[in-house]
């Protein structure tokens, strides 16, 4: 089988297209189903790994120190989200806690730790071992980590409970509203443009 | 159909094979062969799509019922225990006057996984079917329900951060109910029909297998 470098084909209706070079800023859609074809990456690389960083801080703080404290006849309690994974399984609910683990979790560090891993060799143009196996890895865990809404539900949580004792938000809670923004920037990045990076040329030219 | 579009050639037509993973195309790949530049096997169509589809559809529709019968949230008050299932706690907000964050939870918790059934139903339908019947709104319908089915997982997190911490033993105390497991496997059943679900199917109508390459020949180079 040979490549067919310039060829682009629509995920969505698997139309077949040449590939255009983009300007800056711009992203080409399939004209029959309005599929995204392809984007132009932008200074995008170049900026993903300091915001990765910060993502892996916040993502720290978020996962340690409690989410919320509540106040009830002088009782307190508070939680963090491993906290709140733990209860669950104590309770029985194992599928639901290890659910919440991974979506909010195991997920979203594995995604930024990849990312990381991969970003800091290929800054000096040097390719990391493990590279396929961890971008398709990046590709796959894509639609599986939900913080940020995980993020609305302790915004409901602190509303529900609002009514029945006293809230006080934690440091986490601010943190996961930050690691949420920075999230979206970091993962609007499309793990296909390690595969521009890594090939140029392209394998199917060098063969 | 907005406009007709006679100039479209489908890579099963040129016999073109893209990777889902790195989005290399492919011509002369052979059904399943690896992609030479990320390894990931390559197929003209997601595998067994209909089938896969309609099978997590069936288990998603089985354990919608649990998931909207039996109580997610256990509390356990001075007052006395108290069960709520997802529909009670949003007839709960709304008496209690928060209409803006009931509309949220019944439009994440009750709407969004019962459209996500019910449109996946007909996607995958129509499209085992052949028919050409609104082919753009299907597919622009297909990209609406992979943004919204994740938030369908609110309910869970909320349950979840709930019995984490309300443990105030004696005067309040919140544990997850058997409804949310089912619930949470709704969520997770409904994403996996929709990644199954191969959206290139809607455009595979019986006029379109029909219109094969006049001459023949795979002409991967020379495309639109």
């Amino acid at each position: 089988m040979t490549e067919v470098p310039d060829a682009i084909v629509c995920e969505g209706c698997d139309a077949v297209y040449r590939r255009v070079p983009l300007r800056r800023r711009e992203v080409s859609r399939c004209p029959r189903c309005g599929t995204e074809l392809d984007r132009h990456a932008g200074d995008q690389s170049a900026r993903v790994l300091p915001l990765t960083v910060a993502c892996l801080i916040l993502f720290a703080i978020a996962n340690l120190f409690p989410i919320v404290e509540i106040e009830l006849q002088g009782l307190s309690n508070q939680t963090t989200l491993a906290g709140a994974v733990v209860a669950l399984s104590s309770e029985g609910m194992s599928p639901v806690a290890l659910l919440v683990l991974m979506t909010t979790i195991l997920f979203p560090l594995m995604q930024l730790c990849i990312l990381f891993y991969l970003l800091v060799p290929m800054a000096y143009e040097r390719r990391p071992t493990g590279f396929v196996i961890l971008v398709n890895a990046l590709q796959a865990l894509r639609p599986w980590g939900m913080v940020e809404v995980f993020l609305l539900g302790v915004l409901v949580a602190i509303i529900k409970l609002s009514s029945m004792a006293q809230v006080i938000p934690g440091p986490a809670l601010w943190a996961f509203g930050g690691l949420t923004v920075l999230l979206t920037a970091v993962l609007s990045f499309n793990p296909r443009t390690f595969w521009e990076m890594a090939f140029e040329p392209r394998a199917g030219q060098r063969e | 159909m907005s406009e007709p579009t006679p100039q479209i050639r489908t890579g099963a037509q040129l016999g073109l094979m893209s990777c889902h993973h790195c989005g290399a195309v492919w011509e002369g790949a052979e059904e399943g062969e690896h992609c030479a530049r990320c390894s990931t096997h390559l197929h003209t169509r997601r595998p067994d799509s209909f089938n896969r589809t309609w099978a997590y559809l069936i288990a998603a529709a089985i354990l919608y019922l649990p998931a909207n019968l039996l109580p997610v949230m256990i509390t356990k008050s001075l007052f006395g225990t108290q069960q709520d299932t997802i529909l009670s706690g949003v007839i709960y907000f709304w008496v209690s006057g928060a209409y803006g964050l009931a509309a949220l939870i019944f439009i994440a918790s009750f709407l969004v996984p019962l459209f996500k059934l019910t449109a996946l139903t007909l996607l995958n339908f129509l499209a085992q079917r052949g028919s050409e019947w609104r082919q753009l709104e299907r597919a622009k319908l297909y990209r609406i329900l992979e943004v919204i089915g994740r938030w369908s997982m609110l309910d869970v997190f909320v349950v979840a951060l709930l019995a984490g911490l309300v443990r105030i033993h004696g005067f309040a105390e919140i544990s997850a109910g058997v409804g949310i497991a089912a619930f949470g496997a709704v969520v997770v059943l409904t994403m996996l029909a929709s990644l199954s679900f191969d959206p290139r199917l809607t455009w595979d109508t019986r006029a379109a297998k029909g219109r094969k390459q006049p001459d023949g020949t795979k002409r991967g180079e020379r495309v639109v």
